[in-house]
């Protein structure tokens, strides 16, 4: 057992795919000898040459479109866009060909590619550089869309992401890099798919992932102290595939939902879980389910950022909206509580 | 090999070894500087014997929009030569990465040709297996192919195989970020990728004049270090002899190279096109007769290679080519609805198992 950061995490996760497996590549703009921008790719040109960890040519589409064929020839490459809005010029490469090649060739040709994506904000990072692009990628069959939110599921869902025979855009939260667990590594959490009950309740749910789930533990946790509201928080941890059983089943138990994503709301992947809890646990639900997001503007600038990001406090708010007390027409769901 | 400007730079004029006439022409003192050799008889036979084939197949592809058994189809009428003459120069451990319009290109890879017509055909994307045809599926976005040619260039060069990526594109796909990033990949990597731009004077109906500002698309490799080449891609014979002279060049670990072959799309962009919205009739006539196929038979048949008889024997294969294409065409292609949920993840998601089970409890209600 170690205490580890998130960021040391995901470079010992990459370390590790490169010693196991000869065609890991690891490539991108600056994570040659200054190790990435956020220093996660940090020693490994020294330690395994610069022919498995190499820079290239500041050019996204160029990345992507490369890693194309070197997967062709039988590589694993692991690439970077070194912030989330920088990765757009590559959006057709990723779109178009990695995420459809295996569809196009009848499963024939594959794309075991990972896009790793430092995303999401507050870090005061000034435009362009915070980002939320998962529902882009979310919508796009042939993806998986992974965002861990502790160091645990930043080394394991790596390795899974590395050693998954489909691509996978790995967007990692740059406001947790520097967060810290103890650890013992290797370490292997919950493959693909599994969300992770992080709290448990039973009065309402709130479903989180990436940036915001240490936001929506923190709001839990006020929740339980201030209002004696047992709250249960769900992480998605990955997007696609989304986990409808754990989610699911947590709405059925407290009724009462609330999904918390730092992206602008309108047409985002919040969006998209409501409209599943609501298809799925109707007559479970007390309540509509409500959604605390970023707003529908740009990324603001640093100093406007808090304005922006799901706060703890418009999260309570929210879930105070989540009518409470003395609802008639909740009396069976506190009576099977 | 460290190269000088002057290894860049295309030769003044595109490279030319036959005349509009068939006539041996002199190449001129850079061609034969840059060691491009005027091919054998017997090569180019075989050239011109596929050429024939594929533009039976061609016309036979044309025909079935017509009889509605292809959704689409874009004829490379004319390039001919540029079809053939590069593809059948691969060696088997090279890997090829074509465009839509490049059907022509993919039978004379000697692909089966119901499998290369899948994508036009509409029964799947791709039909071929492209790990084992060492081909890539036909590419419809614009140039995205470049890139992915540079990474697999230097992907074989890392397995220590001598093999070569050949990326064929157009000439409106030049205006595309994607060529500039495929060329620059390359460069850096010392990819062994041969860039062959087919310029055949129309981006469906906008002419290369509205395209580019350069007096030829063989100048743009140059900025990115990449020795460029111009020819006449209307002469199979000068065709023949800059690919084979790119691929020993990428080969031999110098590097990718960045053709221009100047020829001519004789039928409009697809079936569905109207080409003489956007160009003269006189000026189609013009291309005609600088026909590749013409150009070398009238070559090949007087320095005697090519005989009456060979003539006959081809056109008779030709024949049974389109026959067999147009029978097989008959058929009604299998497509199984089921399918769709087949090839998006190595394992379904349950959202996808889901939507499968939806999709199939409809099947069986249709189907009793």
């Amino acid at each position: 057992m170690s205490t580890m950061t998130f960021a040391q995490a995901l470079n010992h996760a990459l370390r590790d795919a490169l010693t196991e497996d000869e065609d890991v590549l690891v490539f991108g703009e600056d994570v040659g000898q200054l190790g990435g921008v956020f220093r996660i790719t940090d020693g490994l040109t020294a330690d395994f040459g610069e022919d498995r960890c190499f820079d290239t040519p500041l050019a996204e589409a160029g990345i992507a479109g490369f890693a194309v064929g070197l997967a062709m020839q039988g590589f694993r490459p692991v690439i970077e866009m070194q912030f989330d809005a920088f990765g757009y010029p590559a959006f057709e490469q990723v779109v178009s060909h990695i995420a459809k090649m295996r569809n196009r060739t009848q499963s024939l040709l594959t794309m075991p590619i990972v896009i790793r994506m430092p995303y999401a904000g507050g870090i005061g990072g000034v435009e362009h550089h915070c980002d939320s692009s998962e529902g882009y990628y979310a919508h796009t069959p042939g993806l998986h869309v992974v965002t861990p939110a502790t160091p645990a599921d930043a080394y394991s869902l790596l390795r899974e992401a590395i050693s998954s025979p489909d691509p996978v855009v790995f967007m990692e939260p740059k406001a947790l890099y520097w967060s810290k667990a103890e650890l013992e590594l290797p370490t292997r959490t919950e493959p693909f798919g599994t969300a992770a009950v992080r709290r448990e309740g039973t009065d309402v749910t709130l479903v989180a992932y990436g940036p915001q789930v240490p936001n929506a533990l923190k709001a839990a946790e006020v929740a339980e102290s201030e209002e004696g509201w047992s709250v249960e928080v769900v992480d998605l941890r990955t997007i696609t595939p989304f986990d409808d059983e754990t989610v699911a089943a947590s709405v059925r138990k407290t009724g009462r939902c609330l999904v918390v994503s730092e992206a602008q709301g309108f047409g985002g992947v919040g969006g998209e879980v409501a409209a599943r809890v609501g298809e799925r646990c109707f007559h479970s639900l007390a309540a509509p389910v409500l959604r605390v997001s970023g707003l529908d503007i740009p990324y603001p600038p640093p100093k406007l950022e808090h304005t922006h990001l799901p706060s703890v406090d418009r999260i309570l708010d929210t879930m105070a909206r989540l009518q409470w007390d003395d609802q008639p027409d909740t009396a069976h769901l506190a009576a099977s509580r | 090999m460290s190269m000088t400007t002057a290894d860049l730079l295309p030769c003044a004029e595109p490279v030319r070894f036959l005349d509009e006439h068939g006539q041996l022409t002199d190449p001129g003192p850079e061609a034969t500087a840059r060691g491009y050799a005027m091919p054998s008889d017997e090569d180019l036979l075989a050239v011109w014997r596929q050429m024939v084939i594929g533009r039976r197949f061609d016309t036979q592809a044309t025909a079935l929009t017509k009889q509605g058994r292809l959704a689409v189809y874009p004829s490379s009428r004319g390039q001919d030569a540029c079809q053939v003459a590069p593809v059948l120069e691969l060696q088997e451990q090279d890997w090829f990465f074509p465009t839509y319009r490049d059907s022509m290109a993919l039978v004379s890879r000697g692909l089966d040709p119901i499998e290369v017509l899948t994508l036009l055909r509409g029964s799947w994307h791709c039909g071929y297996d492209p790990v084992q045809t060492h081909t890539a599926p036909q590419c419809t976005p614009l140039a995205t192919q470049a890139v992915h040619a540079a990474g697999a260039g230097h992907g074989l060069a890392r397995r220590g195989t001598d093999g070569v990526a050949l990326c064929f594109i157009g000439d409106g796909a030049t205006s595309e970020g994607d060529f500039h990033e495929g060329l620059n990949f390359a460069a850096v990597f010392n990819a062994p990728t041969v860039f062959f731009v087919q310029n055949n004077k129309f981006a469906i109906s906008v002419p290369l004049a509205k395209q580019t500002k350069a007096p030829s698309l063989a100048y743009k490799g140059i900025g990115y270090g990449i020795r460029s080449e111009q020819v006449d891609g209307n002469d199979p014979a000068a065709v023949l002899a800059v690919t084979r002279a790119a691929y020993a060049h990428a080969r031999a670990g110098h590097g990718p190279v960045l053709i221009e072959a100047h020829t001519y799309r004789l039928e409009a962009h697809t079936n569905a096109d109207d080409a003489t919205r956007y160009r003269q009739a006189d000026e189609v006539t013009q291309w005609s007769e600088r026909d590749p196929i013409a150009r070398l038979r009238t070559y090949l048949t007087g320095t005697g290679a090519l005989t009456a008889e060979i003539e006959e024997q081809v056109a008779a294969e030709a024949e049974a080519y389109a026959a067999r294409v147009r029978e097989r065409m008959n058929e009604e292609p299998v497509v199984a609805p089921l399918s769709l949920f087949d090839h998006v993840y190595a394992q379904q998601t349950p959202q996808l198992r889901e939507q499968a089970q939806l999709v199939a409890a409809e099947l069986e209600e249709v189907q009793g």
